[in-house]
């Protein structure tokens, strides 16, 4: 136990010191895009003396490393500042965000991970047969088609011809959990299409490589269904690697659904980002950026955490 | 009965006008009573109708949008200024000039000293009552060396603006100004309360027909309509909803299932397959919205009037008109004064196409062929890409070799547009001819885009600006636009109509075209039958 903790303190620290080097890499990296916020905002309507005033006053003029190292103070204390764009408190702005995103991940998330996993064990046990083929053809489809395209088609189909769902995902802060859900479906469900291939053919691959082993052979001669011998002697020592494959996509649920965000509407952080980095709004783009960072290092840990609890060899690398 | 029926329906698509209407029905055997009751009956007659909640989306906005009029950029946010506030003047739905705020107005001869008599009895949503300090206020938001304001050059002729009286305010301006009216509708000097000189620019507050309730910028923005709404007849919703949906189709999607009653911008490409949906209704408004492929004349070859002739003669623009805005809009004459507006040259000829007359004018520049790179991104406009594409097409048969350069989006304002010797760019076009001319003519203008200089123009110009004489206008406005036709450095080969579709409960009386969305203020104007 005592071990653990001291690799989750270590992984800890490492974190913060990828969050410092990627506050600093995405920083470096907006301020080398042509032009800045003046610009931005102003757009065709930009004059030299308007551009002038707006970097006085939102102390754009000022040298790189003063504006890096005063936000960077900032957030030492907890203050994460105000969008340039508007003056909005930027952890008002990202919170709503965030809470939403999070919300459609965790949705996609529970249809997507039970739905993998049962799949995955299924194909496993009647590999190579019609039904683990059709599996693996649907799922690889789903997988290559742009995720705007089965947007689309979903829409298409659901929304327009059926009527059954709302094309809009629209929903707010006071958006009731029932409506909420309702509305959400279309994208999760989106999500999951896009998700669900790479965590199923994980999982057949992982539970297939051991069902060569010599202890399953001899689970097959004691005479155990071959349901009991996957899902009680194969599946835990399989969950190591498949834990690992649904925690990166756990993460690309919260990372990367800008486009999902922008054909349902859905207000979430993806749409804000890109606005912000179109705007060179920095300040929101570092916050953006620190928080899906941590996201990857703290979902990586716990990924970490649960292959080693299933297998306490990996505590120990060779 | 069914005939009757079809008859009510053409009336309703404005197909058939009034007195075709009681022809046709005296023909079907229509007694006149009864057909003058089917035609007020009509949505075409009937007047607004209060009540409703209205939710439009629009395609553009975006989540660094602010409140602050300084920094109002584009449709989705120009749409809330004018619910939520109001202006000096408005320019109304038949395009001519009328008072908002500023209820009447003298100016001195020479057109410098403008008094303004101020609108009585209107109150702020705040309770606060409105005075010239706020007129004062709002102005001065936008002025000064510090201001980092859009609006900055429009008011940078203002030398002093002050009190006179209760309800007056008088301007004084650096030169005459026959127009200064016209520019006080321009939509970031909305008037907001002031406290001790000051206006809040995010706090929201206007005398408009609407009240802020939630502005989420990006996302969602709703208002409620203000029952003490000083202007009567207008603001007919009872509350509105605005949703930014940027993309096309996620938007066209929202008007096919009821998600929003309105929409902007449709897509060119796909309307006449949203016009089939019977529950909707596709607008075509054309007003000054015109694209421009501005040169830079003090680049070679641009520097040659014969070449910037030669590449004047080399475009098709019917058919740019017909594939690119699929026959939305009109062509352009080289020039960015609209059909619609008052001293428009009726009598400057039309160019047309003519590979000929261009291959001359080269020759006449000495060239025998001419090769130029043209810039193009669909930030200038949409379709800006295939408007390049098929320009290059159409000037090879003159001899012109042109290489389209395509660039990103973003960005493109600050390092495409006059920065390259040859780009594309779009004007919403002003209300009037100064205005439009002294914004992207004028020498030395800010956004000269051609970076033009004509003499006899500059001079004109001036001259006609301080003109109160409309035959006086009329002919040196002509003159100018026959330079810019036969000498500017800008091809202007289009007029884009605004398209945009809405249910068919949404009423709206005669739609305004000088701005999109019904002048920006369709909050204001439309109602829900």
């Amino acid at each position: 136990m005592q071990k653990i903790l001291n690799m989750v303190a270590q992984r800890l620290a490492l974190g913060l010191v990828v969050l410092l080097v990627v506050s600093l890499i995405i920083f470096l990296g907006v301020e080398l895009l042509p032009g800045d916020l003046a610009q931005a905002m102003l757009g065709q309507q930009a004059t030299e003396e308007t551009l002038i005033a707006f970097r006085k006053e939102l102390r754009l003029d000022l040298p790189m490393h003063t504006r890096y190292l005063e936000w960077l103070f900032n957030i030492l204390q907890g203050d994460f500042g105000r969008s340039l764009a508007n003056n909005r408190e930027i952890s008002e702005l990202i919170g709503s965000r965030l809470g939403n995103t999070l919300f459609l991940a965790l949705f996609a998330a529970t249809i997507a991970v039970p739905l993998s996993l049962t799949l995955g064990i299924l194909a496993a046990m009647y590999r190579n047969s019609y039904y683990d083929r059709a599996i693996n053809i649907v799922t690889l489809s789903s997988i290559s088609f742009p995720e705007f395209f089965i947007a689309y088609i979903l829409i298409f189909i659901f929304s327009i011809n059926l009527g059954w769902m709302p094309s809009l995902s629209n929903v707010s802060a006071d958006t009731p959990l029932g409506e909420r859900l309702f509305v959400s479906l279309m994208p999760a469900i989106t999500l999951t299409l896009v998700v669900v291939a790479h965590m199923m053919r994980m999982t057949r691959a992982a539970i297939i490589n051991l069902l060569a082993s010599p202890y399953i052979e001899m689970a097959n001669l004691k005479g155990l269904s071959r349901a009991r011998v996957i899902l009680k002697h194969a599946l835990p020592n399989a969950l190591a690697p498949i834990i690992n494959v649904i925690v990166i996509n756990l993460a690309y649920l919260i990372v990367g659904v800008v486009i999902v965000e922008v054909v349902f509407v859905y207000p979430g952080l993806g749409q804000l980002i890109v606005d912000s980095v179109q705007k060179r709004d920095i300040p929101v783009v570092q916050a953006c950026s620190l928080i899906f960072a941590a996201t990857y290092i703290l979902l990586n840990l716990t990924a970490d955490i649960l292959s080693i609890v299933t297998n306490p060899r990996l505590l120990h690398p060779k | 009965m069914s005939k009757t029926k079809e008859l009510k329906s053409l009336l309703n698509q404005g197909a058939v006008d009034r007195r075709q209407f009681m022809g046709y029905a005296a023909a079907l055997g229509v007694s006149t009573a009864i057909a003058t009751s089917l035609y007020s009956g009509s949505s075409l007659a009937a007047s607004p109708k209060k009540g409703g909640h209205f939710k439009i989306g629009m395609g553009q906005g975006s989540t660094t949008d602010s409140l602050d009029p300084a920094t109002t950029l584009h449709t989705g946010t120009q749409i809330v200024n004018h619910a939520v506030y109001n202006y000096l003047t408005e320019v109304n739905n038949e395009g001519k000039l009328v008072g908002e705020l500023a209820a009447s107005w003298d100016a001195s001869p020479d057109a410098k000293t403008w008094n303004l008599k101020l609108q009585k009895g209107v109150t702020f949503h705040n309770g606060k009552s409105f005075g010239p300090e706020d007129v004062i206020a709002s102005i001065n938001h936008h002025r000064g060396k510090d201001s980092k304001s859009a609006a900055k050059p429009i008011v940078d002729p203002i030398v002093d603006i002050v009190a006179d009286g209760k309800d007056g305010v008088k301007v004084t301006l650096k030169g005459g100004n026959a127009d200064f009216p016209f520019l006080m509708s321009d939509y970031h000097l909305a008037i907001l309360p002031s406290k001790d000189g000051k206006i809040d620019p995010m706090g929201g507050i206007g005398s408009g027909g609407y009240i802020l309730e939630k502005f989420d910028p990006g996302v969602n923005i709703s208002m409620k309509r203000d029952p003490n709404y000083w202007k009567s007849g207008k603001a007919h919703f009872d509350s509105a909803e605005i949703i930014v949906i940027a993309d096309v189709a996620a938007r066209t999607n929202a008007l096919s299932t009821g998600a929003v009653m309105a929409m902007d911008r449709c897509d060119l490409k796909t309307v006449h397959l949203l016009k089939r949906n019977k529950n909707l209704v596709v607008t075509k408004n054309t007003g000054t919205q015109h694209y421009t492929l501005p040169m830079n004349a003090g680049v070679a070859p641009f520097d040659n009037p014969d070449v910037r002739l030669a590449l004047k003669y080399a475009i098709d623009r019917d058919k740019l008109v017909e594939t690119v805005l699929r026959g939305y809009g009109t062509v352009g004459n080289d020039h960015p004064i609209g059909a619609s507006q008052m001293y428009f040259n009726k009598d400057l000829a039309q160019r047309v196409y003519d590979p000929d007359k261009a291959m001359f004018h080269l020759k006449k520049a000495g060239l025998s062929s001419l090769d130029v790179t043209l810039s193009a991104a669909d930030a200038a406009f949409a379709g800006a890409v295939d408007t390049a594409v098929l320009y290059k097409e159409h000037a090879k048969k003159a001899g012109i070799n042109i290489t389209v350069n395509r660039v990103p989006n973003d960005g493109y304002w600050s390092n495409v547009w006059m920065k390259d010797s040859w780009s594309m760019s779009y004007w919403g076009g002003r209300p009037t001819e100064d205005w439009m001319f002294s914004q992207a003519y004028a020498a030395g203008a800010e956004w000269n885009e051609s970076f033009w200089s004509n003499d006899r123009f500059n001079k004109i110009l001036l001259e006609a600006r301080a003109e109160l004489d409309t035959a006086k206008r009329q002919e040196m406005y002509g003159e100018m636009q026959e330079l810019c036709h036969n000498d500017g450095a800008s091809v202007i080969p289009m007029y884009a109509s605004y398209v945009g579709a809405q249910a068919k409960n949404v009423g709206q009386g005669k739609v305004g075209a000088n701005w999109d969305m019904d002048g920006l203020r369709c909050m204001e104007r439309w109602w829900l039958t």
